[in-house]
């Protein structure tokens, strides 16, 4: 299967890989997927005033779920919490130029970065209480 | 040195360039069909035709009219299969056949199977990828009419003990049909010494053309029949009907020539090579895998698992080496190698794999450029792999609970 060259681009030259720490302040880590399915992502966003100031991923998986974290990584930096919700699988694929077959990737890539706005919230809910 | 390098020589071959130049003729002044009886043109044909036959014939240690001319491997599979069950169902309807076959083996029989054309038993095999002997003998019912065991596999190259199959074969009375795509013209093939009844191969595996293929169909002891499949003018002694593809049978005899001739030479050549890519590879990369049999297996075969990185995802690091991955993302099926599987290979060490298949036309300074290049994209991709992160970091995989999708 040919690859779109954008898919190739982000492959070739990813975006924002690697990790942050997970007990840092403001980060939020969302990991999904499975080994025996041949894809696990992890999306990690650090947060500071309601704004995600950078994100950083790794993935094991194919081409396009590279490409598809790579680019979420490249969106997130700069939205706020709720901007940031907004991010639906549909772009990815039409940025990306995703086959149907690939398409589970950008799904994957939306439900990561769910998670890591979702890992946040609760961190920073949890904070809130101790705060009190 | 060229690239795209090819590394997938179990896909298919390259014509060889000495095989090309006697196909050349019969697509011009030679054109005849085989069967035009009453003149120069179709006697030349037939003559060529006859010629590749017992080319073919000899590589394999068998009588030239044992060879039965068809359109690939996977036709020789289905006539073996069906032809025999259409023939002996008075006698049964159960064929043994083994989980690690090629598709057109195995499908092939499902297909019968679901239809209530016959019954099957798949016999599983060993961490290796070898089929046991005992095992056949266990499986065969009162109703067994056919044991279809492959030679080597496509996959992993392992190498069955095929002569132990054929003696217990003969010994119970029961036609062994052999798929040897992967093993003719690559090691020594005897169907007498192996007890082979049918046995199924193709020209495009071993540096001849594409499109033609044959099954041997042993004459005696026992005569085997089998009915056909196509219908028609009743060519091959009624066997396959069809006009026959003269210069696809040339290139195929003088393919089946070189590889006799040269088959000694090639397969120590391969070795080297192989065992030298795999022990550069090994020894650089920790946590990788070898599939398959360590060493009973084809020369230019090497199937390895690499650990914490995803197979189209590799291959796609390695776009100027064309190789082949049992990841789902690369399979038709979306499955992950079933071949793997049956070996015990865990989903995501199949989802790992990549096949290097070495042939004839590779040269050293290609593995080197491939031993480098392999090392070089693990290494970065397991860097951009959170599961190899969480192994660094101690983590068990196996004690997470994935969010499965």
């Amino acid at each position: 299967m040919a690859y779109s060259d954008k898919v190739v681009d982000h492959f070739n030259n990813p975006r924002n890989m690697g990790s942050f720490k997970k007990d840092e302040e403001g980060v939020g880590t969302g990991m999904v997927g499975a080994p025996e399915c041949g894809d696990v992502m992890k999306l990690q966003i650090k947060v500071q005033n309601d704004t995600i100031v950078d994100a950083k991923f790794k993935t094991f998986g194919c081409g396009s779920a590279i490409a598809s974290s790579s680019l979420a990584t490249e969106w997130l930096k700069g939205k706020t919490i709720e901007e940031a919700q907004q991010i639906k699988n549909t772009d990815i694929v039409q940025e990306l130029n995703l086959p149907p077959v690939k398409i589970h990737c950008s799904v994957l890539a939306e439900d990561a970065i769910k998670a890591a706005l979702a890992d946040y919230q609760k961190k920073s809910d949890g904070e809130l209480t101790e705060a009190k | 040195m060229k690239l795209p390098i090819f590394l997938d020589n179990h896909s298919t071959t390259p014509v060889d360039p000495r095989v090309l130049e006697t196909m050349l003729p019969y697509f011009t002044e030679k054109f005849g069909n085989a069967a035009s009886r009453n003149h120069a043109f179709g006697w030349a044909a037939e003559e060529a035709v006859e010629n590749a036959r017992k080319q073919i014939a000899k590589l394999i240690k068998a009588d030239p009219k044992e060879i039965v001319f068809m359109s690939g491997a996977t036709e020789s599979d289905n006539l073996a299969i069906k032809g025999v069950l259409d023939m002996y169902k008075e006698k049964g309807d159960h064929i043994i056949t083994s989980s690690t076959e090629h598709r057109a083996v195995l499908d092939t029989v499902k297909s019968l199977e679901g239809r209530g054309k016959a019954s099957a038993t798949y016999l599983s095999v060993d961490k290796f990828g070898m089929v046991n002997p005992e095992d056949v003998r266990k499986a065969i019912t009162e109703k067994t009419i056919l044991i279809s065991i492959m030679l080597a596999n496509n996959e992993i190259g392992t190498i069955n003990p095929v002569k132990e199959i054929g003696k217990i074969a003969k010994e119970k009375g029961i036609l062994f049909h052999c798929d040897a795509t992967q093993g003719v013209g690559k090691i020594p093939v005897d169907v007498q010494d192996m007890g082979i009844d049918l046995m199924s191969f193709a020209a495009h595996k071993m540096y001849g053309p594409k499109g033609v293929g044959a099954l041997y169909v042993r004459k005696k002891n026992p005569r085997v029949r089998i009915v056909a499949q196509m219908d028609g003018g009743g060519h091959e002694r009624g066997m396959r009907s069809g006009t026959l593809p003269v210069p696809l049978i040339v290139g195929f005899g003088k393919a089946c020539e070189v590889c006799e001739q040269e088959m000694t030479k090639e397969a120590a050549r391969l070795t080297a090579m192989r065992n030298r890519l795999e022990a550069s590879i090994m020894a650089a990369l920790e946590e990788s895998y070898l599939n398959g049999h360590p060493t009973n297996r084809l020369p230019g075969n090497l199937n390895i698992s690499f650990a914490y990185v995803e197979g189209e995802s590799l291959l796609m690091g390695m776009k100027d080496i064309a190789l082949s991955s049992g990841s789902a993302c690369t399979s038709a099926t979306l499955e992950p190698s079933y071949v793997l599987r049956a070996l015990g290979v865990g989903t995501e060490l199949a989802h790992s794999s990549i096949r290097f298949g070495l042939g004839r036309f590779n040269t050293d300074e290609e593995i080197d450029y491939t031993i480098k290049k392999v090392i070089e994209v693990v290494t970065k991709l397991r860097e951009m792999s959170p599961l190899y992160e969480m192994a660094r970091e101690g983590v068990d995989l196996k004690s997470v609970r994935w969010a499965a999708h």
